[in-house]
């Protein structure tokens, strides 16, 4: 805590920033090289669908999280949240089947109530951290075992099985395409777009950089802090919702290891785009490139023999460590 | 009384041609220095003189540019972050450097804890504690916690801890700001016991009456320069003055425009009662500039934060242009056109890592939308353009962080920022604070064009002068309440003194 700010800080500053700016792009060029060099097929249309569609899960809820570490939070109950949302999707449309049948009507409203539980228990988790004035470290890691034993509550140990009809009706909603474009992408880019719009351009998006820069300036400032903060865990929850509205439909179950570990790599991704942990600053298309970044990781290590594809969540808790370590060194002033 | 004269005394710190630059802005240039062994020598001078430069150099936290210091007699390049202390020159801070959490005696031995057989000898440690704060004269626990002292006792702490790694040089960076008067009184007494001991002390103060009465000699600083060091006894106030400001001041307030008595009541405040005050009252009239005197800590700020809802009130009405309001945040009282600037810009004032725009508009990001939703950034900038040239914000460009800028510029852009949603009560906390005096004067004449305008103004400041040199009414405030109101010829230092030391006994009239 010395201060010696002014010092030699403004030239080796503007090329960190420049660098801080372009990092996470250039980490995915060297990857995609990497790929192309290890496979002939790496770069080929469908693969690279194939690794946007399968990070769209991922995408979608770090999107959600970039909001929430933007405003100095946190949610860690993200993955066990996806978990259990899917599992009651599950349990409400086979539960609807036998009234509704299993066509849109019963899929639509699990879809909906997917969305809307998800919605909540982002709420709860944002009204504990603003009116039960609790860290969002304590209040999201509580959540988190809580959704994940609801998860293994619910499917008695084993596992949620979505009623066959059902899932040939339901299952477009991630196998097909929309123009030539596999609908989980779309869904994911859309997100992405609005999220952005949402983060640069609204009142929204600043406000949240401001409660994360420094929520007394922001209470100072005439900004309704407390519902501001909870609206980033709302949002984190419904997004959290929509993911696991597009997980159901691919695998079909959902039992006590759905979604392990996605706050890891959801966090892991929003870092990697240059979201500042401590808040203040944030942008949803660092976080789109984090994301596939993670997921490129993964297919190159499917992609060789050197190094075992098992150790994939090891690779994401370093990246996660040193994309800090970088920001770390970034910031030069306190 | 220490024999400080006489060239018999040799110094025991000094600073020989120091010169300072912060990458290529100079902040010191060429100072001389020194401090004999039982010698009290004050620092004074203007914010941005660089006094704390100074004491930070002869502490070892900043190394000179250029120029040497000489301890005891050889010459030394001190080390670093404190390890000075190791050689006995202590510095404390004018925020303490105190764990929070820990016990006094876990303070005054933090980082050479006594030991026996490896175990914290915890005993020995207590008594230790306890021996050396009965010979200080402190009387403060040694097993209390830091959290439960009061600011003073923390400060004899922080003394405590010096003298106990024999400290022969203890510099201490205004440390009456802080205290009241009786708490002052026992740093003084503790100083003077320090001093008989031999050991030198420096010490910074913006409080000249102290300075005179405490220091054998008094340095004045002035823009990085050494204007002289001289003995405390052939100091007036005067003198000082001019050796501090160094320049004619007779014009650095604008002309006081007769205040209006028959101007509508814009905010009328009765008995009001929350954390920090007591039973305030006080009126507010249209185009009135109210100055709020009082020492640090009188519960002037905390008034400003009740009335605009940032604190709640527990008694007590408030009305603005006659009706009664209840704001529960600073959006309701900005509605109701009552704006509060805050005295911490860093702290909660501006957003210190991000650039000048969104700071301006951040209290008003609803001018600047389109279809409801979409900030426009094109009208932010058009918005700032404006507040450029209004307030004469000087900033390298837009993007540069508002951190970056000078207290000043700062100070300025809050301004702006305040003003943006156009209010018609402003309630400035400490608008001066930690800036030079040609900015001073820009807010000044500010200040004094709003109210002309019939803004209604509140001016909380703890320099008197400038309480004195704009305000039309002054309201002075001691531990919570408000003991007295003046106007017109009754606005003298002498008036304001005595209500807030409470010499003038009576209760609000």
């Amino acid at each position: 805590m010395t201060t010696t700010a002014g010092e030699t800080v403004q030239p080796a500053r503007r090329v960190r920033i420049r660098l801080g700016a372009l990092g996470p792009l250039v980490a995915l060029l060297l990857l995609m090289v990497l790929g192309a060099i290890l496979n002939d097929h790496f770069l080929s249309v469908t693969n690279m669908a194939n690794i946007v569609a399968r990070a769209s899960f991922i995408g979608i809820i770090a999107i959600g999280a970039t909001f929430v570490i933007t405003s100095g939070g946190i949610d860690l109950s993200v993955g066990s949240m996806s978990a259990f949302t899917a599992g009651m999707i599950i349990i409400i449309v086979n539960s609807l089947v036998p009234s509704l049948g299993p066509g849109w009507g019963a899929v639509g409203i699990g879809i909906l109530a997917g969305l809307a539980i998800g919605a909540l228990g982002g709420a709860a988790n944002g009204i504990l951290v603003t009116a039960g004035r609790i860290e969002p470290f304590i209040v999201t890691l509580g959540s988190l075992g809580i959704f994940r034993a609801l998860i293994t509550f619910l499917a008695n140990g084993g596992t949620l099985n979505l009623n066959f009809q059902a899932s040939d009706t339901y299952s477009p909603l991630y196998s097909g395409n929309l123009l030539w474009i596999p609908v989980p992408i779309i869904i994911f880019a859309g997100v992405a777009i609005v999220a952005e719009i949402a983060m640069r351009r609204t009142t929204f998006g600043r406000h949240i950089a401001a409660i994360g820069s420094n929520e007394q300036v922001a209470r100072y400032s005439a900004i309704k802090v407390d519902r501001v903060r909870l609206m980033t865990y709302m949002l984190q929850g419904l997004l959290v919702g929509l993911a696991a509205v597009l997980y159901v439909p691919k695998f079909g179950s959902a039992n006590s290891s759905t979604a392990v570990l996605w706050e890891l790599q959801a966090i892991a991704a929003v870092i990697i785009g240059g979201t500042t942990l401590r808040g203040g600053f944030g942008r949803i298309w660092g976080t789109v490139v984090g994301v596939i970044i993670l997921e490129l990781i993964g297919n190159i290590l499917n992609l060789q023999s050197f190094i075992s594809p098992y150790l994939n969540q090891a690779f994401q808790g370093a990246i996660i460590i040193i994309a800090v370590l970088l920001q770390r060194s970034r910031k030069t002033t306190t | 009384m220490s024999t400080s004269d006489g060239p018999a005394i040799r110094p025991i710190l000094s600073a020989n041609r120091i010169s300072k630059s912060f990458g290529e802005i100079p902040v010191l240039f060429s100072v001389d220095f020194d401090v004999r062994p039982g010698e009290v020598h004050a620092i004074i001078g203007e914010n941005g003189a660089g006094k704390s430069t100074l004491i930070k150099i002869l502490s070892g936290f900043e190394q000179p540019t250029s120029g040497t210091i000489t301890y005891d007699g050889k010459a030394v390049s001190l080390p670093p972050n404190g390890e000075a202390e190791g050689m006995g020159i202590v510095l404390i801070h004018q925020e303490f450097n105190l764990a929070e959490h820990l016990t006094v005696t876990d303070s005054i031995f933090l980082g050479r804890e006594i030991r026996s057989f490896g175990f914290l000898d915890v005993r020995r440690m207590r008594d230790e504690a306890k021996s050396l704060l009965d010979t200080l004269h402190v009387h403060v626990a040694p097993n209390a916690r830091i959290d439960t002292l009061s600011v003073a006792d923390k400060q004899m702490v922080e003394i405590a801890k010096a003298i106990s790694r024999d400290a022969r040089v203890l510099i201490m960076d205004e440390p009456t700001a802080v205290l009241s008067v009786g708490e002052t009184q026992t740093l003084f007494e503790q100083i003077r016991r320090l001093t008989a001991r031999g050991v030198a002390i420096i010490f910074i103060s913006h409080k000249l009456d102290e300075v005179m009465h405490l220091a054998d000699r008094v340095t004045v600083l002035r823009d990085g320069q050494l204007i002289a060091t001289v003995e405390a006894s052939a100091l007036t106030p005067d003198s000082a003055a001019q050796m501090m400001v160094g320049r004619e001041l007779s014009n650095l307030y604008p002309p006081k425009r007769e205040p209006d008595v028959d101007a509508p009541r814009v905010l009328a405040v009765r008995n009001l009662t929350a954390p920090g005050i007591t039973d305030v009252s006080f009126e507010l009239r249209k185009g009135e500039i109210l100055g709020f005197a009082g020492l640090v800590g009188s519960g002037r700020t905390a008034v400003a934060e009740a009335v605009v809802g940032l604190t709640y009130r527990s008694a007590g009405e408030i009305e603005v242009n006659g009706r009664p309001v209840h704001f529960a945040n600073v959006a309701q009282a900005l509605k109701a056109g009552l704006a509060y600037m805050t005295k911490d810009r860093k702290g909660k004032g501006l957003l210190v890592n991000m650039g000048l725009r969104p700071n301006l508009t951040l209290l008003t990001l609803e001018h600047h939308l389109r279809a409801g939703v979409f900030v426009d950034t094109a009208s932010e900038t058009k918005a700032l353009d404006r507040a450029v040239r209004r307030f004469d914000i000087r900033a390298r460009d837009a993007s540069v962080k508002v951190g970056q800028l000078s207290g000043g510029n700062q100070q300025k852009l809050m301004l702006g920022k305040t003003m943006e949603s156009e209010p018609e009560i402003i309630i400035m906390d400490e608008p001066t604070r930690g800036i030079d005096v040609g900015t001073k004067q820009q807010i000044y004449h500010i200040i004094a064009a709003l109210a002309a305008e019939g803004k209604s103004i509140i001016l909380i400041s703890s320099e008197l002068q400038e309480v004195i040199g704009l305000s039309h009414r002054v309201v002075v405030m001691r531990l919570g309440r408000i003991v007295g109101e003046l106007e017109g010829d009754e606005i003298t230092e002498e008036q304001i003194v005595r209500h807030q030391m409470g010499i003038q006994g009576k209760a609000a009239a």
